[in-house]
């Protein structure tokens, strides 16, 4: 009963999309109040009708109801119930389920938040917004019905992918989710404003929260994929430029530089065109990066099994937006009035600037992300990895540090050169020195992390620099969102420095009591040992960890977890974090004469990486409090002057 | 500077950033694309010496011998018409088995051998790389 209440719900969840583009249609077209005054709460229905949709799903999976199709084929009924209730997005029919869910909250939170936009553009915005809600319903409808019986039912479930099993993992696609569906309401926020020819800083102020809110979630979901890969894969590594990883790369790099696009668009009223344009182009990254994890075209850990019928349904869904987007820019663009103009030499130029380099950045991810699917196309057989993106990537970002760390230090408008090289001075030189430091007490970092530590150093104190001589308590809250995460920036990029430049590895086959030295510890295996889990049994390594400079003992205990559902071994990686890094552990096979493999890494500052990925989405969350503050705080002030 | 003018500038920078960033990419690719290569497709094929490619196929039954070491393995990647020995420094992944499916990266030497420095195995039952599967397809070995 419940399976089929949630797809009840699914089904008019759906007619409501189809209810309320009619209903924008007709209220664009003629002018009846009545009929815009039927569409939000049309839109606020479809979102509730959607979570219940969900709610149904996650019920049939934490009841572990073996007649539903995907709980038998994605669940177990002995597992964990945290993870039996991820195991309702763990799939490919749950996930886009949780996407359209998403998305049906979204346009309800539109309709029902939003009352500073003009009606009609909000009008338009809803209608786009359930023109794609349309599309993704009728792709889970009609190719992946997620509540579809099996008849008998199984008698226990497959399993979930063990690799899946892991709370970091649990909460990821959501997160992601959250941050991809973000976008596609400030893609409909674009074409709402196309329609009705309303691009400029009223546009760009009611989108802002919608873009940061995006932004924030997509930063917290890399970062947070990012650790995962880092800690659960036992490799070592934090990124791998995995088509599935550019996936959500791609909207981040968009989407970033939408964000400081559309603060020009809303504070001097410039780069109207561009921002409409990148709007489109973040929602389009967003569906790129479901089409390619969805569709199952590209190689990755992550993808599903899935059958191409449902990729070149989401491929058609891509052309159908994007291609409309575009079409519906081309014929509009002309009319939308050129916005303010400003010198060379300013704040908006050093905005430009970086769009450029992140649109650079994107473009070059994008090319090496799908050539392999365009080789294949021609019968040839190729990889793009991570000595590519090293390559071409790693100097334009770094080019793209010293834009950040300049940029914030220039005026509005007009300012001069030799103003901006005074208040340069101090960043360039921390620079110069930090990389003159490391070049001396640390030879052989490598050009590349050398000048990356430099640019951080340099840029961590740029970034705190527009705080300079401020009166803090009056300095509004997004200038410090600002101020933390561009200091972000520079921490992850230290980090990312540091690892790769720094990093020590020991791989060894050893004997029970046989020390290893790696980075500032001695390592001694002192046993093997079984050990069980809630469905999973181990081998067990226990490492005595000595550090060289005479600090305590400390124990730890790398595993090799065997599952039965789905038969699977996992490495368990075992970590230890200090102020000074990480120390990780990796216990390999036995090689039959007694030893066993361990792999070991000293990672030093590598947790600065994921530190300042924290402090940018922070950072993040505090200009979105801080612009929501001012918005109630202005449109309260216009109802006491009577205005409203 | 008028407005119009400065558009026209805008749009330019934009033109002239996407080509870069094509030309860049499009160039690094020739260097830095890995090939994939089947077994048979390097005896037919001329092997590229050196270059950084993937060699998929299956781990053939007895042919892992561990090393003295205990951190180098030697193997056989097969798809049933041709056989590549294959040598690996490092911790196996999780489900490198033998008669299952592989795909190592790395290089060949001059003598025909692999050598890899990394091994990306079959994920789980349902999981097979789809570059896997079609060269798998295509030499036939692939049982269902």
């Amino acid at each position: 009963m419940i399976a089929e209440a949630g797809l009840a719900a699914l089904w008019l969840a759906g007619a409501l999309a189809l209810l309320q583009l009619v209903l924008t249609i007709l209220a664009l077209a003629q002018d009846r109040p009545e009929l815009r005054a039927a569409i939000r709460p049309v839109a606020v229905v479809q979102g509730l009708l959607t979570a219940l949709a969900m709610l149904a799903l996650i019920l049939v999976f934490a009841r572990s109801d073996m007649s539903v199709l995907l709980v038998a084929e994605n669940s177990h009924s002995m597992k964990p119930f945290l993870y039996k209730v991820a195991g309702a997005w763990g799939n490919h029919e749950g996930s886009m389920l949780l996407w359209v869910t998403i998305l049906g909250i979204a346009g309800a939170a539109v309709a029902w938040f939003e009352r500073r936009l003009d009606e009609r553009t909000l009008i338009a915005t809803l209608g786009a917004q359930a023109a794609i809600a349309l599309g993704f319903f009728a792709f889970l409808l009609i190719a992946s019905n997620p509540f579809a019986r099996l008849d008998p039912p199984a008698a226990e479930g497959r399993g979930l992918n063990p690799l899946l099993q892991d709370p970091g993992l649990a909460f990821h696609p959501p997160t992601l989710y959250v941050g991809y569906v973000g976008l596609s309401v400030a893609f409909s926020f674009a074409v709402g404003a196309l329609i009705t020819r309303n691009v400029g800083p009223a546009f760009a102020r009611a989108v802002r929260p919608w873009i940061l809110g995006a932004w924030i979630f997509l930063t917290l979901g890399i970062t947070a994929g990012s650790y995962w890969a880092y800690y659960e894969l036992g490799w070592g590594g934090w990124w791998f430029w995995d088509p599935v990883e550019n996936a959500s790369l791609m909207p981040w790099l968009a989407a970033t530089a939408l964000l400081h696009s559309v603060s020009v668009l809303a504070t001097r009223d410039g780069l109207r065109a561009w921002t409409v344009m990148l709007a489109v182009v973040a929602f389009s990254m967003s569906m790129i990066g479901t089409f390619l994890v969805r569709s199952g075209v590209l190689t990755s850990v992550h993808s599903f099994a899935v059958d191409p019928a449902r990729g070149t349904f989401i491929l058609v869904l891509l052309a159908l937006y994007i291609g409309g987007a575009l079409a519906l820019f081309g014929a509009r663009i002309g009319t939308v009035r050129a916005g303010n103009t400003f010198d060379p030499v300013s704040r908006e130029a050093g905005l430009v600037v970086n769009n450029l380099l992140l649109s650079v950045i994107l473009g070059i991810v994008l090319i090496g992300t799908l050539y392999p699917l365009v080789a294949q196309a021609f019968g040839v057989k190729l990889s793009v990895g991570k000595p590519f993106f090293d390559e071409t990537v790693g100097p334009i970002a770094l080019v793209l540090m010293a834009a950040l760390a300049a940029g914030p230090l220039l005026r509005w408008r007009r300012d001069r050169l030799s103003a901006l090289r005074d208040r340069m001075t101090v960043p360039i030189a921390v620079a110069l020195l930090s990389v003159a430091g490391i070049a001396v007490f640390a030879r052989g970092a490598g050009v590349l992390p050398t000048l990356g530590l430099g640019l951080a150093a340099g840029l961590a104190v740029a970034s705190v620099a527009p705080l300079w001589r401020r009166a803090l308590r009056r300095t509004p809250l997004f200038t410090y969102g600002m101020v933390l995460a561009h200091l972000g920036v520079a921490v992850s990029v230290a980090g990312m420095a540091a690892e790769s430049a720094f990093t020590q590895e020991q791989l060894v086959a050893v004997h029970v009591g046989q020390p290893v030295d790696v980075g500032p510890f001695v390592v001694r295996l002192s046993g093997v040992r079984p050990t069980v889990g809630d469905n999973w049994s181990a081998i067990e390594g226990v490492l005595r960890v000595s550090p060289q400079d005479g600090g305590p003992d400390f124990t730890l205990r790398p595993q090799q977890r065997f599952f039965s559902a789905p038969p699977t071994v996992t490495s368990e990686a075992a970590i230890k974090t200090t102020l000074g890094g990480q120390l990780y552990t990796v216990l390999g096979e036995a090689d039959g004469t007694g030893r066993r493999q361990l792999r070991l890494w000293w990672k030093p500052f590598v947790t600065l990486i994921w530190l300042g990925g924290g402090m940018i989405a922070a950072g993040g969350a505090l200009s979105l409090i801080g612009r929501v503050r001012r918005e109630r705080k202005a449109a309260r002030r216009e109802e006491e002057m009577g205005w409203a | 500077m008028k407005a119009k003018h400065q558009r026209l500038a805008l749009a330019m920078l934009a033109v002239a950033a996407v080509i870069g960033a094509a030309v860049l990419a499009l160039s690094a690719l020739q260097d830095q694309a890995a090939f994939f290569y089947a077994p048979s497709d390097v005896k037919r094929d001329e092997i590229p010496v050196g270059r950084a490619v993937r060699l998929g196929g299956m781990v053939e039954k007895g042919s892992v011998v561990r090393q003295k070491d205990g951190v180098t393995v030697h193997f056989v990647v097969t798809d049933g018409k041709a056989e590549v020995p294959v040598r690996f420094t490092g911790v196996t992944p999780d489900l490198f088995r033998e008669g299952s499916g592989v795909v190592a990266e790395g290089r060949f030497e001059p003598d025909g051998g692999f050598v890899a420095d990394n091994l990306l195995a079959k994920h789980d039952e349902r999981y097979m790389p789809p570059q896997m599967a079609g060269t798998m397809h295509k030499t036939g070995t692939l049982k269902q």
